[in-house]
């Protein structure tokens, strides 16, 4: 039965209704509203539904929500300001220099995979800002993609690689 | 000669929300008076509205800017930034000034369905005859009020000026600010001629990547509408033979009591559940008893064996020269049998859609490729007139051809007017893989000979498939009855003369379809590129087999055959594109476990032109093949966006990789069996070719599809790449390991 559950998604308390075996993609949607992570699979197969829980990706669609209890979830929505943060910025930039890298390159086509993928390529960059292509190909293989993008989309992790590493953020 | 009603209702423009009506007219007299359907605002009634009026296409706002209405969807190609540079382009407005409306059957007109890579093929030219009868009667206006010829007039971002006297001017907002143009296309407006193209030919960054990447855009499944509940279907896992459909024998309402709010929808066979929390719905989707009538019918051993001995419909559909008279005494003939398999169209996002069956009328939004299709579908199931039924599209993920999007519409629909609320149902992803329209299977006789100098003088194409269904399997399963499959018109797919040796000058060549009943078999439908790719896989192999026997190197065997300027120059591209140096195909074999090779292949899908080159990699011991590099040219006339066709390239590349190697729809007699995405792998990252696009731009050229057409050359070039690399053939893909290490242990080519 739904019980009063608190999550911590993008830095604030969410007090949300939820049974706790409700996986958090769920509650992510319908509770919190938010549009970052969705469904792909349910079965933890495709990375659509990714969010990091402490800094470290998760799939949403089969974590129950009671298992996030005490930790701090992150978005999509969320990454810029946990980017600033991690980084130790003044101001929070609009996007994290991946979601702008994705944009210079033109990397998106119908977009679906893009959540998983921006999510998996924050933390990849967030312990190894200067990976190899072996390296980036490697994390990134989890993360499923439909429309024949990961070619651009390793140019674009590649691409904020370079510009992070540049601008010492 | 023109006029403004100065009398304007200003209670019926802001009813019409901005845009559109009330007495303006270009021919004289002015009919105050409107018909109720006129008066209404955009979007009151039931469309599609008449494709024939200017009004229909565009609507020009007093800040100078236009929005733009078109029939075709954003599907992640990025055809709305296109088909706006070709408005632009006619209007002489700039790209910030315009913008257009997601598909709606009350707004938006019909253009079809937005497939066969006919977004700019099909979809631009009314859009542009639209806009340039536009552009010709805002001219009219400006004259009038200018006080001088349209022939002295110039625009720029919408500004008409005088020639030579810019402040002479006024924009096309004061000329006509959100009223109705009322002119009809009469087809005589000039179009632009190519040589004074601003917008049209640049590769204008896509307008959706930016939303896309912040994470801010509106996609189908983040739509919300208040008070809504959520359902899911009810399915077999897994669909059975066509025909067979999904028959409930009996459904245990009470299995699921216990979960709150669950209640069990049906409508014929259909079985449905809802609930107020989703995940309330997916946990009564899944424990729902229901007792399903099994009659085993697929063939559980060989489709190819089943499909050859089928009753088929026979077509011949090429035959020139004299066959019988270009194998006799032919010095050397290439003659194989080729398998393809069935595969699916398996969105990333499976379908979802929201139902809102409160209002006058039945309100769905989806993720259709095909918006009034859709509705009059909707409207069958449910037995309502189809102006009952507004479907609104919302883009959801890349859906590739006639995935499960009225299968959820229909779903959503049926249980929004069963429960009088708003219901979103979300395809579960067995659902969505079990129950997809799927790309036929293919068998192939091949056989093709050529003279001791390499000139290709007979060729044979022999293809086995079965058709299409253009239903929704909840339609078949809601009326009780499989809509009918039949040999010709729309529900069949004949093999592709274009792909099937066209490309070359071949003086005797017949090709010949063997229609197979679908009954029996999977549910069939248009998958991207459909059967393009067996077509690239088996005669580009047949074309490259008598290369080999001439001990020509393919590149150089290619251009000898080559049948029309514009083959020759997209594979001039790719083989500059791939530094092609000539060589005998498997002249290089080597005994190291991980051999190398490369190959050509030719193809497209119903107009413009493909070509590939394939390096790939093949490791004897596992039988993994690794596509490492990708060369694809294409000329698709002219190319409004450059840009957007480089990322269609690159994108069709990466899938017909991953259709080349890993994907298979697996089935036993009972039903279909690949259900996610381990039992139906698909390419992933570490797996994934770089690709090389090449455009061929041709300005002067009408513009033609640039969404399916390198698909069957990337197949093609791979399959052709494993034989310089082994010197064996590949018969069936996709090609498995464990077809590779077959084919590595046979013991001729052709054994493979």
């Amino acid at each position: 039965m739904a019980q009063t559950l608190t999550i911590r998604v993008n830095e604030q308390d969410h007090a949300v209704e939820a049974s706790p075996d409700t996986p958090l993609l769920y509650v992510l949607s319908n509770e919190v509203q938010l549009n970052g992570p969705r469904f792909g699979c349910g079965l933890a197969q495709c990375g659509s539904c990714s969010v990091l829980a402490d800094g470290v990706e998760i799939r949403s669609c089969v974590t129950p929500v009671s298992q996030v209890a005490g930790k701090s979830i992150t978005t999509l929505e969320g990454l810029p300001a946990w980017y600033a943060k991690q980084k130790r910025l003044a101001q929070t930039p609009p996007m994290h220099p991946l979601q702008e890298a994705f944009i210079d390159v033109q990397a998106i086509q119908c977009g679906a995979c893009y959540n998983g993928m921006t999510i998996k390529a924050a933390e990849l960059l967030s312990k190894n800002p200067k990976p190899t292509e072996p390296e980036i190909r490697q994390a990134m293989n989890g993360h499923l993609c439909r429309c024949g993008t990961y070619p651009r989309i390793l140019k674009a992790i590649q691409l904020a690689s370079t510009k992070m590493s540049e601008a010492k953020l | 000669m023109t006029a403004i009603d100065s009398d304007l209702s200003r209670r019926g423009l802001l009813k019409a929300g901005g845009a559109l009506l009330v007495g303006f007219s270009f021919a004289g007299a002015l009919p105050r008076a409107t018909s109720a359907a006129a008066a209404a605002a955009r979007g009151d009634a039931a469309g599609p509205p008449n494709p024939m009026q200017v009004d229909s296409w565009l609507a020009i706002h007093a800040d100078n800017t236009a929005t733009v209405y078109f029939g075709k969807c954003e599907l992640g190609q990025g055809n709305v930034t296109a088909l706006l540079q070709v408005a632009g382009e006619e209007l002489d407005m700039d790209m910030r000034q315009l913008s257009s409306v997601r598909l709606d059957t009350n707004i938006t007109p019909d253009q079809g369905a937005t497939s066969a890579s006919s977004s700019i093929h099909r979809g631009a030219p009314p859009l542009r005859a639209a806009c340039a009868e536009a552009r010709q009667a805002l001219l009219n206006l400006a004259s009038a009020k200018l006080g001088v010829q349209p022939g002295s007039l110039v625009v720029d971002k919408g500004v008409v000026s005088v020639e030579g006297q810019p402040a002479r001017s006024v924009t096309y907002g004061a000329l006509i600010a959100d009223k109705q143009f009322r002119v009809a296309l009469s087809g005589t407006a000039p179009l632009k001629p190519p040589s004074r193209y601003k917008l049209v030919g640049q590769s204008i960054p896509r307008l959706d990547i930016p939303d896309k990447a912040a994470g801010k855009y509106v996609r189908m499944q983040n739509v919300r509408v208040a008070g809504q509940i959520h359902g899911r279907v009810v399915l077999p896992r897994g669909q059975r033979a066509f025909g067979a459909r999904a028959v409930p024998v009996s459904v245990d309402e009470s299995s699921i009591a216990d979960i709150p709010t669950a209640r069990v929808i049906r409508k014929g066979d259909f079985v449905g559940v809802v609930a107020n929390r989703e995940w309330d719905a997916v946990k009564a989707a899944r424990q729902l008893k229901v007792e399903w009538r099994d009659t085993p019918r697929l063939p559980n051993t060989d489709l190819h064996a089943a499909m050859r001995a089928a009753k088929t419909t026979d077509t011949i559909i090429v035959d020139t020269g004299d066959i019988g008279t270009g194998f006799r005494g032919a010095a050397h003939v290439a003659s194989a049998t080729y398998r393809g398999p069935y595969q699916g169209h398996l969105p990333f996002s499976p379908n979802c859609a929201i139902a809102d069956a409160r209002g006058e009328q039945i309100v769905v939004q989806c993720a259709t490729q095909n918006v009034y299709g859709t509705r009059n579908e909707i409207a069958e199931v449910l037995g309502v007139a189809p102006e009952k039924v507004r479907v609104q599209y919302q883009e959801s993920s890349g859906t590739f051809g006639r995935s499960c999007y009225d299968d959820a519409a229909q779903a959503a629909a049926i249980m929004s007017v069963a429960t009088g609320q708003p219901v979103r149902v979300q395809f579960m992803r067995w659902d969505e893989h079990g129950w997809d329209n799927y790309g036929p299977a293919h068998l192939a006789d091949v056989r093709a000979a050529a003279s001791p100098d390499g000139t290709i003088v007979a060729y044979e194409y022999h293809g086995w498939q079965h058709g299409w269904t253009t239903k929704a399997s909840v339609h078949d399963i809601v009326l009780g009855k499989s809509a009918p499959e039949r040999p010709d018109g729309t529900t069949s797919i004949t093999v592709n003369p274009i792909n099937t040796g066209s490309m070359y000058r071949i003086a005797n060549r017949r090709v010949i379809n063997h229609a197979v009943p679908m009954e029996g078999l999977l549910r069939g439908a248009a998958l991207r590129s459909p059967l393009d790719l067996n077509y690239g896989f088996c005669s580009e192999q047949t074309i490259d087999e008598l290369a080999f026997a001439v001990k020509m190197d393919p590149l150089e065997f290619r251009r000898k055959n080559i049948g029309g300027q514009r083959w020759m120059d997209v594979l001039n591209a790719a083989a500059k594109a791939a530094a092609w140096t000539p060589r005998v195909a498997a002249s290089a074999l080597s005994n190291a476990r991980v051999a190398k090779g490369r190959g050509l292949g030719l193809a497209t899908h119903n107009f413009s032109y493909g070509a590939a080159v394939a390096e790939i990699e093949v490791d004897k011991d596992t039988g993994v093949i690794a596509v490492t590099r990708l060369y694809g040219a294409l000329d698709c006339g002219l190319a409004v966006n450059p840009g957007n066709v480089e990322n269609q390239i690159v994108g069709q590349m990466v899938q017909a990789t991953s259709r080349a190697l890993k994907e298979e729809i697996l089935f036993d007699e009972h039903g279909v069996t690949s259900l996610d995405w381990n039992s139906y792998p698909v390419l992933r990252f570490a797996e994934s070719p770089d690709v090389v696009p090449v455009v061929v731009q041709r300005l002067e050229e009408p513009s033609t599809g640039a969404g399916e057409e390198v698909m069957g050359a990337t197949v093609a070039a791979i399959a052709n790449a494993f034989f310089d690399a082994t010197g064996k053939r590949m018969r069936q893909y996709p090609m498995t390991p464990a077809r590779v290490k077959q084919a590595l242990a046979a013991r001729s080519a052709s054994n493979g």
